[in-house]
């Protein structure tokens, strides 16, 4: 099995021990991984405003350096929604419907491809708010969404209670949307940073000390909204937990 | 230019319909309450903020209302079992109900899944009784409770009356702080009397 | 229509946040809660997953063979001795009310809520023709004492606080303003309203549904407004969407049950009036509206929209609509279904609202009829964006964003241009600087030290396979 690695660019640039943890988790599992180096951006800033004009050349570059693989996986929920999803700017080839359809996010690819059970490298013993990111939940469904009726199931979460030591704790709302939105961050600041505190005072609330989530952009908000108002949380993703680090 | 509007419009809708049609749908055999219908509608209506009783008989329901109802000056009664000092087939006019105290109505049917009472015109005889009254005694056969919606709506029939009401306990709102306050524009109250 | 300026809800949504620190709390706290009891109400019905459904699939084979349910609704309710008058626009539908109230020398009215009726803007129509109207559902009474539209679908008057509607109608009907109790306030209004609804010439309603199989429609209240309007005055008025159809009675067990669920999570409201033709001794009046529906029965990306039957549960759960107010969107419909029935009124006024929002998709989920809410607001933003509706300095932002990501050698270049603390701003951030709030409640990112890609080519690119094609 042959993976190509998708590490989007925010995650290159300001979290590189995700991809790190991503790569060499996969790699445990015995799972070829390469990254291929001209990659830049699933074309999702520019969609995500309605831009298909502007966002077509970067999805069409996307599925020329992943075109090749069996699998791509990146450990983004919002960036692999997006492929799954949204990647329609450019016509849709039999190479960007492979792509397409083979794109995971990493938390569905170790449960639902690798069939992961146990991750007996790993140990974390702390209490742990988890992150479920709106394109993870609604988009790609790696959970069961709070609004839909059904027996409830949270791959992330059940990834999570394999680690020795780590206690999830259970917050009010767990997936209310935390405001970041890709653009929306920004272009509608007063909303999104007041959805961001209501979200970082929820896990305070409960005690937790690290914010886990299988989208590094939701937490790269959350994050900033926390340092800001003087609040000591961590935030780390979820490959980090389940590899055992970098830290 | 009457007839011009109506021909537009329904060759707007006839142009714009999507093409591709939806079939209408195949209907499920649901799960049906297992419970005691009764019990399960006296307590959905008392959710519903109305109350329920059992007297034995029709004097028993009228010697209720008096004592429910003690200080009430006018009552208007739609169904015969009860007497009330307002003839509800003199009224002439649904403003001669505005300062009655208590309507009674008899109801054709109740819901358990949520204690709704089904009243039509033919039981309200002026459909304001309903709307206009402070308080609402509602009379309903016991064996008259059918067990959810889809039920209700098998039971009732549109066809044969000009106004019919699935009436939920008494007048409710919320719209001030989202405090549930009853009375809002409707009945204060609505006790509904067991009675075959 | 484009002539009227564009809605900045972005910034109506800041002033309703920066205001105090008691309003936007205490709307979130109140609306999550309606959330909350929806949650539990779905939960209690094991085949809720099921009637969602079911009433989508009805309601889109109504709309998908409208054009004959229109003409047995009409012909069913006249033989039931209603009167149908056909509407185009918001125009034509006001001036049915008016020459029904003008023949009958009618110069007071009383109505209960409908969304038709402020899409068409008929109560100030008619006031300026010298007609008293009088909103009878609590919460519409007080934003009409307030000259304010709606700011929820089903709960007008979300968005004030008790000390609010206090003030209102001390300085209004003149209760005590430090009196701020729900139950004084609420009793003061019933007081006040019973006076308008007996001297009222007509009542006029909206309609939850209307059925083709009997010409029948129902509307739904908590109050019992609707039905003291329609059964004190002798004339009532009905004004109904095109779009409000359902083929049979039967599919009342489907929607019943779904619409307040969903609403207030409550089982029903608590009067679920049917209406099949006049009353003994009154008159039924009954328009049936266009304004806009046809159209949207056309727009393939759009016309499931017209499944909606106005819950408000997509509001409810939005937790950018929690965080605005209502009246942020500064339009008939606010919160997601606003976001996606507005443009189709006025796309130049309302090119921002799409924009409004973090395409969490909660409302797509909480949809009693599955109307793929979060789906349609971005397709709205393409329609803006192909339309060249984005303010200018966004589309250069996101213009430059797509040249970057283009190619490779200038996203490195980019990625690695040295300036002091910050080596690298997201993309999103570093081409919409003109833009960029961040800072304000958000610490800048902490940049790394290496980025992955150079981790990666200095420790495990050895074959060399996928290398860096070099300039």
């Amino acid at each position: 099995m042959r993976v190509g690695l998708f590490i989007p660019c925010y995650i290159d640039a300001i979290y590189p021990e995700a991809g790190i943890a991503t790569l060499e988790l996969l790699e445990r599992f015995g799972v070829e991984v390469v990254y291929p180096l001209n990659q830049t951006c699933c074309g999702q800033p520019m969609a995500n405003e309605g831009d298909q004009q502007h966002s077509a050349a970067a999805e069409q570059l996307f599925v020329d350096n992943f075109r090749e693989f069996d699998y791509i996986v990146g450990p983004a929920g919002s960036c692999v929604k997006h492929v799954k999803l949204h990647l329609d700017a450019i016509p849709q080839s039999p190479d960007v419907l492979h792509v397409r359809e083979r794109t995971y996010e990493l938390v569905e690819f170790l449960h639902d491809i690798l069939k992961a059970e146990a991750f007996p490298w790993a140990y974390f013993r702390y209490k742990v708010g988890l992150h479920n990111s709106c394109s993870s939940i609604r988009g790609l469904g790696i959970a069961l969404p709070s609004e839909t009726m059904g027996t409830p199931f949270n791959k992330t979460a059940r990834l999570l209670q394999m680690v020795e030591g780590l206690e999830l704790v259970p917050i009010d709302r767990p997936d209310e949307c935390c405001g970041f939105g890709g653009t929306f961050c920004v272009t509608d600041e007063a909303v999104s940073a007041s959805m961001g505190i209501d979200k970082v005072h929820d896990y305070m609330r409960h005690d937790a000390e690290f914010v886990v989530s299988p989208d590094m952009s939701c937490l790269m908000h959350q994050q900033g909204i926390a340092r800001k108002a003087g609040i000591h949380l961590k935030f780390l993703h979820v490959a980090q937990v389940l590899n055992g680090g970098p830290f | 230019m009457e007839n011009n509007a109506r021909n537009q419009v329904l060759a707007a809708v006839e142009r714009q319909m999507p093409a591709n049609k939806t079939a209408y749908p195949e209907m499920p055999d649901f799960p049906r309450l297992k419970t005691d219908l009764l019990i399960a509608f006296e307590n959905r209506v008392k959710d519903a903020g109305g109350e329920v009783f059992r007297p034995a008989d029709a004097a028993a329901a009228q010697a209720l209302l008096a004592s429910q109802h003690a200080q009430a000056k006018v009552i208007c009664s739609a169904t015969p079992e009860i007497t009330g000092n307002r003839d509800i087939h003199a009224v002439k006019d649904p403003h001669d109900l505005a300062d009655v105290d208590v309507g009674v109505i008899r109801a054709r049917l109740g819901v358990a899944e949520n204690g709704m009472v089904w009243l039509t015109e033919e039981d309200l005889e002026v459909n304001a009784l309903g709307f206009l009254s402070q308080h609402l005694v509602i009379l309903l056969s016991p064996q008259a409770v059918v067990g959810d919606m889809y039920d209700a709506y098998l039971r009732i029939h549109l066809e044969d009356t000009a106004y019919g009401c699935f009436m939920m306990g008494p007048s409710a709102t919320a719209d001030i702080g989202a405090v549930l306050v009853h009375g809002a524009q409707g009945a204060r109250s609505l006790s509904v009397y067991l009675l075959a | 229509m484009g002539d009227e300026k564009r809605v900045d809800v972005a910034a109506h949504a800041a002033a309703f946040l920066a205001q105090d620190d008691v309003h936007e709390p205490m709307h979130d706290k109140n609306l999550w809660s309606a959330r909350m009891k929806r949650d539990a109400a779905a939960r209690a019905v094991p085949e809720w997953e099921t009637l969602r459904q079911l009433a989508s699939q009805i309601k889109e084979h109504t709309l998908t063979h409208l054009y004959n349910y229109l003409l047995e609704f009409e012909s069913n309710a006249t033989k039931r001795g209603a009167k149908i008058y056909w509407a185009r626009d918001a125009a034509e539908h006001n001036q049915h009310v008016w020459d029904i109230l003008r023949e009958k020398n009618i110069s007071s009215i009383i109505k209960s809520k409908s969304m038709l009726q402020e899409e068409c803007g008929m109560t100030a129509f008619l006031e300026n023709r010298g007609i008293t109207v009088t909103e009878s559902d609590l919460g519409e009474r007080i934003q009409q004492l307030d000259d304010q539209p709606p700011s929820h679908i089903v709960m007008p008057a979300i968005h004030k606080t008790p000390e609010d509607v206090a003030q209102l109608f001390a300085r209004t009907i003149g209760t005590d303003p430090r009196n701020t109790d729900p139950h004084y306030l609420t009793e003061a209004m019933r007081n006040d309203a019973r006076r308008r609804f007996l001297e009222a010439g007509a009542g006029m309603t909206g309609a939850n549904f209307a059925i083709a199989e009997t010409g029948s429609f129902v509307v739904c209240t908590n109050e019992g407004n609707a039905d003291i309007g329609a059964s004190v005055p002798p004339v009532h008025i009905a004004s109904i969407g095109i779009e409000k159809l359902l083929p049979k009675v039967k599919d009342l067990g489907i929607f019943i049950r779904l619409l307040s669920r969903s609403a207030l999570g409550t089982l029903a409201t608590q009067y679920t009036s049917h209406f099949s033709g006049p009353r003994k001794g009154g008159e039924l009046h009954i328009i049936l509206t266009d304004n806009g529906r046809s159209k949207r029965l056309g727009m393939p990306d759009f016309w499931t929209s017209l499944k909606c039957i106005r819950c408000g549960a997509c509001m409810n759960t939005c937790p950018v609509y929690r965080r605005s107010g209502g009246l942020a969107y500064g339009a008939t419909y606010s919160g997601p279904i606003g976001i996606i029935l507005d443009p189709t009124f006025d796309e130049s006024k309302y090119s921002e609202l799409p924009y409004h929002s973090s395409l969490c998709g909660s409302c797509t989920e909480v949809c009693p009829v599955k109307i793929n809410i979060s789906d349609q607001i971005m397709q709205w933003r393409k329609v803006m964006a192909a339309k060249k509706h984005l303010p200018v300095s966004r589309r250069l932002a996101f213009g430059a964003a797509g040249k970057i990501f283009e190619h490779p050698q200038l996203f490195r270049s980019a990625e690695t241009m040295a300036s002091g603390a910050i080596r690298f701003t997201p993309d999103f951030l570093l081409y919409n600087r003109v833009l960029n709030p961040w800072g304000r409640h958000r610490e800048l990112p902490h940049f790394a030290g290496q980025t992955f890609r150079e981790w990666y080519l200095q420790y495990r690119a050895k074959n060399n396979e996928h290398g860096e094609q070099r300039p």
